[in-house]
């Protein structure tokens, strides 16, 4: 890319160097004068309408809109002028002429951008006597509460709508001062990320639904951690008061998730406060009962002399920490056990690299790319994050992309469907197929491997096709490696990480056992999605939902929710992100590793740390890489397998978006979501 | 006064068909091809040395927008766009042209399209023209029938496609980026400039948007020489325009004369003076319902022309001459035009969308002189929070008549409400 060249312009007398293609406000930005905006949002189309921004530009009669005007060389901007200030106090007086004075009772209050630029550029008079305008209200389904006649029609919902998510959902209809923000058909707005328009409406005509007349933002504790509805790990803060989780909210971070959170991840969280375990249960006479922890530990000591490595497993679930799931391994080892299942799914991966098991391009990759390729996968189910990401390539770059599935998903971005049979690949890879020409031409070619594959019996005969494709077109280079896994859940790649070496057991092995009848003892942890056979065994259940999981359990252990403890998540990339305590677990229920900790020492394998740190230290000993995210480990991925190629369909498996986990399952708003766009 | 040798318009009255073998007749499509064999640039500078200025409102130099198009036609074609979404109130002389002289327009079209390199240009009329659609598309039909305009049109080489667009009649649509919204097949919102339509305008690619009048003269100028044209006029408001006169006189009319003709001339020769007389007059607004009024006194001596009528703080504007006698409420005439603007706006950015509404209202508020002079000032004050601070020119033009009304008129108008109040008590 051509080296970009700086402009030099002069913002209140101080003269500043910014890069080739800023606009002015950006410039303003930089040299430190704020400049007030309502419809400006840096991941959006500039809409240039509100005219807050308003700047003087020396040669200019007019005052210029600043987030609109590309800086040139040899600018002059007045941020404070007389002119400038004029211009600001008639817009706003404008803005406000029409709006409700409902601060009182608007959930936007105290996180409001009118309510704050008012106190700068308002008034404090009112010169208009008419009556204020009334807009019906429009119904935009269970997460978003509307109050239409608060809106400023800054129109970034209809941006964010059109340009993001890629639903034609949003528009604004009537002219003049008829102008309204609707859905058109009174609608739900049918996305994954339609929670985001909560965050972006800087008014309150956008609120959430669930969270209305809840709490005001200055009572909240704020807490920033990670999210675990999905692989991506997306970065988090959770607004809590009194130990409950009120609100999540995504924080920035441009590697990952940029400013976006999906419906899930914001929305599930009414499922942290139901059906939650609070007690150790103990199964007597076929019934769970309340018991005590040192009763619950008890019933468990009394079983461990049948406990053998033959007849015992261990089973990961989908949003266990990284440090739970090494004081598992750790339990396990003490005991003599090597039987642990790193992940509930039939997956088939190849674990001798690390790189065969990662999303090696990176998410940030997603916006170099320049052909991919989707292999059973449905990004948008998957990670709803990532399929923005993907979609935001596709409008800004024009970003080809084919996919082979088990049927045509609507992904919200065109793209070239080539049919449910991998066989396809074997065709690209000897130059038989048109999309050979389109990985030949692509510098940054890429491929994304889904649950499909996965779950496929050839799953890693395809894998290794994807290599050789890649291989043979330029997709390993430096700064660049195209073969990526989609995962779906937060702590597959950890639990991948921590076990791989420790135990080759896997669910083939497991299917052997459990018809030989040979497996006696389950112990789940946080594991709700293990659709296997187990009721003739004695489970333990280590989780913080009575789920699936709990239903099966002799010996309930409970535990705590993601927002409840510390701990560390690996994404996909192979990122380690640290999570904190926003609140604490209800009842008797204890922090996973505590509960493993006491429970070793109750059977006399007392294991070797007493607190987190310890943990952590002995963890980073034993495996360097899960300590930072720095360095994400991006080698050529080595797949070894001994089968030849053959051609085999993919299979669909349905999913529901907004039920993947149990605090989903457990969750009102999931469920009514899950009604509306079902 | 402009001689009928020095017409371009001869038959805006219609006394003569509009088909192309009467248009033939005079004069049209006559040695265009030779006109095509100049130079690209050639033309430009001879339409810039015409001094023709724009006749859509603004007055910029044509030949000078014109050069601002890409010198070579690169990956992405031009496109010219003449815009017929006439819309502004007082004005009518577009329809004239379209109904009267359609081939000035066609030919035009083809004339300015090669000069600015564009194989392509579109016509965008307003959807209350219906009849006019039909004559034009008869016209651009014949064009194509006569091997005119299409494929090596007039056996120039230069191949030209025209096609009529048909607005659905929204006022703002006439404002040339919104017209490109529009004619994309958008919500006809105007864009925020820069970029400008020579650099991304149509489909992104080089576009200049023309006024009617503005292309339908270029054949003529360049059939007799932009000396002719130049020599005509006053300096630097060359030519001849087309005035509409409409309002309290005799004989409202559209006449075509030449720049600089002083107004009660204009009036008087052509539209059979004011009714009652010229004394019986009480103001004139020059240019269409956006140019500020003039006060009667201004009138007496004024010219018609850009920058005489800039000087008087007004503009030429389209043209469009709305007369008003003495029987007229200029109080209420206002508030019928700030009523066309509240209308109008698209609703896109703040000080218009909710200015123009307000405006209106105060305004019906003094109109009905139940207001004091305290709400003048407010709603000066309002004009100035909209003028110059929105996308378009929507938001002037809305202020501007007010302004003008109050800069003249103000006196008579508190006398009114001082009046009414001592009445009322």
């Amino acid at each position: 890319m051509d080296e970009l060249r700086n402009i030099n312009i002069t913002i209140d007398g101080i003269e500043i160097s910014v890069p080739q293609g800023s606009t002015v406000l950006q410039a303003c930005e930089a040299a430190g004068a704020e400049i007030p905006r309502f419809c400006y949002h840096e991941k959006l189309s500039v809409a240039g309408n509100c005219r807050m921004c308003l700047v003087e530009m020396e040669r200019s009669p007019k005052p210029i809109a600043s987030c609109a005007m590309p800086a040139s060389d040899g600018m002059i901007i007045k941020t404070s002028s007389e002119m400038v200030e004029k211009a600001r106090k008639g817009v706003m007086e404008f803005l406000l002429i029409n709006h409700p004075l409902d601060c009182p009772i608007c959930d936007q209050g105290g996180e409001c951008d009118l309510q704050d630029q008012a106190l700068y550029f308002g008034k404090g008079e009112t010169r208009f006597e008419n009556s204020k305008r009334a807009v019906s209200d429009k119904n935009m389904g269970p997460l978003i509460k509307t109050t239409m006649t608060r809106c400023i029609h800054c129109t970034r919902c209809v941006r964010f709508a059109n340009e993001v998510a890629g639903v034609e959902d949003l528009g604004a209809t009537g002219r003049g001062e008829n102008v309204e923000i609707s859905t058109y058909l009174e609608k739900a707005v049918t996305s994954e990320l339609s929670g985001n328009l909560v965050d972006l409406c800087p008014v309150g005509a956008l609120t959430s639904k669930p969270y209305q007349f809840v709490a005001r933002p200055w009572e909240l504790t704020k807490t920033e951690s990670v999210d675990v509805m999905d692989a991506i790990g997306s970065n988090i803060r959770i607004d809590s008061r009194d130990g409950k989780v009120l609100r999540i909210l995504p924080k920035n971070n441009e590697s990952i998730n940029e400013e976006w959170i999906s419906d899930k991840s914001r929305y599930a969280i009414d499922g942290l406060s139901k059906q939650r375990l609070d007690t150790p249960f103990v199964k007597i006479n076929n019934k769970l009962q309340r018991v005590s922890w040192d009763e619950a530990f008890e019933v468990i000591n009394s079983k461990i002399s049948k406990i053998s490595n033959e007849n015992c497993v261990g089973v990961v679930g989908n949003q266990v920490e990284n440090e739970a799931i090494f004081a598992f391994r750790e339990l396990f080892k003490k005991l003599n056990l090597n039987k642990i299942l790193p992940f509930q799914k039939k997956l088939t991966f190849s674990k001798e690299n690390r790189s065969n098991y990662l999303f090696n391009s990176k998410i940030e990759g997603l916006d170099k790319c320049d052909y991919l390729l989707l292999i059973g996968a449905n990004p948008r189910v998957d990670s709803a994050i990532l399929n923005a990401r993907i979609r935001k390539n596709y409008i800004h770059r024009d970003l080809k992309i084919s996919s082979i599935s088990s049927q045509k998903f609507d992904l919200k971005f065109n793209h070239e469907y080539l049919g449910s049979d991998v066989k396809i690949l074997t065709s690209i890879l000897e130059k038989k197929h048109e999309i050979s020409n389109d990985f030949e031409k692509a510098n940054f070619p890429m491929i994304i491997i889904g649950d499909e594959v996965l779950q496929n019996d050839s799953s890693l005969d395809i894998q290794k096709v994807s290599t050789s494709i890649l291989k043979k077109f330029g997709g390993f280079k430096k700064n660049w490696n195209g073969f990526n896994i989609l995962h779906n859940y937060a702590s597959t790649v950890g639990a991948i990480d921590i076990l791989s070496e420790y135990s080759d057991y896997n669910h083939s092995a497991f299917k052997n056992d459990i018809n030989k009848n040979l497996i006696k003892f389950v112990y789940l942890l946080n594991a709700d999605d293990f659709d296997f056979d187990i009721s003739n065994c004695f489970v333990i259940y280590q989780g913080h939902h009575g789920d699936k999981g709990a239903q099966l359990a002799d010996v309930i252990l409970p535990g705590a929710a993601y927002t409840e403890k510390e701990g560390s998540y690996t994404n996909l990339e192979g990122r380690v992100q640290y999570s904190q305590r926003a609140t604490f677990p209800p009842g008797d229920a204890k922090e996973d590793w505590t509960i493993l900790r006491a429970l070793s020492e109750k059977l006399g394998k007392k294991l070797d740390f007493d607190n987190l740190l310890q943990l952590r230290e002995i963890m980073f000993s034993s495996k360097t890489m899960l300590k930072f995210d720095e360095n994400i480990y991006s080698s050529e991925p080595k797949i070894i397998t001994k089968s030849d190629f053959k051609s085999s369909k993919l299979n669909y498996e349905n999913k529901n978006f907004f039920m993947t986990c149990p605090i989903s399952r457990c969750s009102s708003t999931m469920a009514e979501c899950s009604q509306v766009n079902g | 006064m402009l001689q009928n040798k020095d017409k371009i318009f001869n038959n805006i009255f219609g006394f003569q068909s509009n088909k192309l073998s009467y248009a033939l007749k005079r004069g049209d499509w006559d040695k265009t091809k030779k006109i095509l064999s100049l130079d690209h640039d050639v033309i430009i500078e001879k339409i810039k040395n015409s001094g023709l200025r724009g006749r859509g409102g603004a007055g910029f130099s044509t030949g000078l927008k014109w050069s601002f198009m890409p010198k070579t036609l690169g990956e992405r074609p031009h496109y010219l766009v003449v815009n017929a979404d006439e819309s502004e109130p007082g004005t009518c002389k577009d329809r004239d042209i379209i109904r009267h002289e359609p081939h000035k327009l066609i030919e035009g079209c083809l004339i300015a399209s090669y000069a600015m390199r564009a194989h392509k240009c579109y016509i965008y009329i307003r959807g209350e023209f219906a009849n006019e659609a039909k004559i034009l598309q008869s016209a651009i039909d014949e064009a194509y029938e006569n091997k005119l305009i299409g494929k090596n049109a007039c056996k120039s080489g230069w191949d030209f496609d025209l096609y009529l667009h048909r607005g659905a009649g929204a006022y703002i649509c006439g404002e040339e980026t919104a017209l490109l919204e529009s004619l994309e097949g958008k919500k006809g919102q105007p864009r925020l400039k820069p970029p400008f339509p020579a650099g991304v305008g149509l489909y992104g690619c080089p576009t200049t948007v023309n006024n009617v009048e503005s292309i339908a003269v270029v054949p003529t100028i360049l059939r007799r020489g932009e000396n002719w044209f130049s020599k005509l006029g006053k300096e630097n408001n060359t030519g001849t325009k087309l005035f509409c006169i409409s309002g309290h006189v005799n004989k409202p009319c559209n006449v075509e004369e030449e720049m600089g003709i002083p107004l009660r001339e204009l009036i008087e020769k052509h539209a059979g003076g004011v009714i009652g007389g010229w004394n019986n007059l009480l103001a004139i607004i020059p240019g269409g319902s956006s140019t500020p009024m003039l006060p009667k006194q201004i009138c007496d001596t004024i010219t018609m022309d850009f920058d005489s009528l800039k000087n008087a703080g007004t503009g030429l504007g389209t043209a469009g001459v709305i007369v008003m006698d003495k029987t007229t409420d200029i109080v209420e005439a206002i508030v019928r035009l700030a009523f066309f603007y509240k209308h109008e706006s698209c609703g896109q950015c703040t000080p218009c969308r909710e200015g123009t509404g307000w405006m209106w209202r105060l305004l019906k508020k003094i109109a009905s002189k139940d207001a004091s002079p305290r709400d003048i000032d407010n709603l000066l004050e309002l004009t100035k929070q909209v003028e110059g601070h929105t996308i378009c020119a929507l938001g002037d033009a809305a202020a501007w008549p007010i302004q003008g009304l109050f800069k003249n008129f103000r006196d008579e108008i508190e006398v009114g409400l001082k009046q009414k109040k001592i009445a009322a008590e």
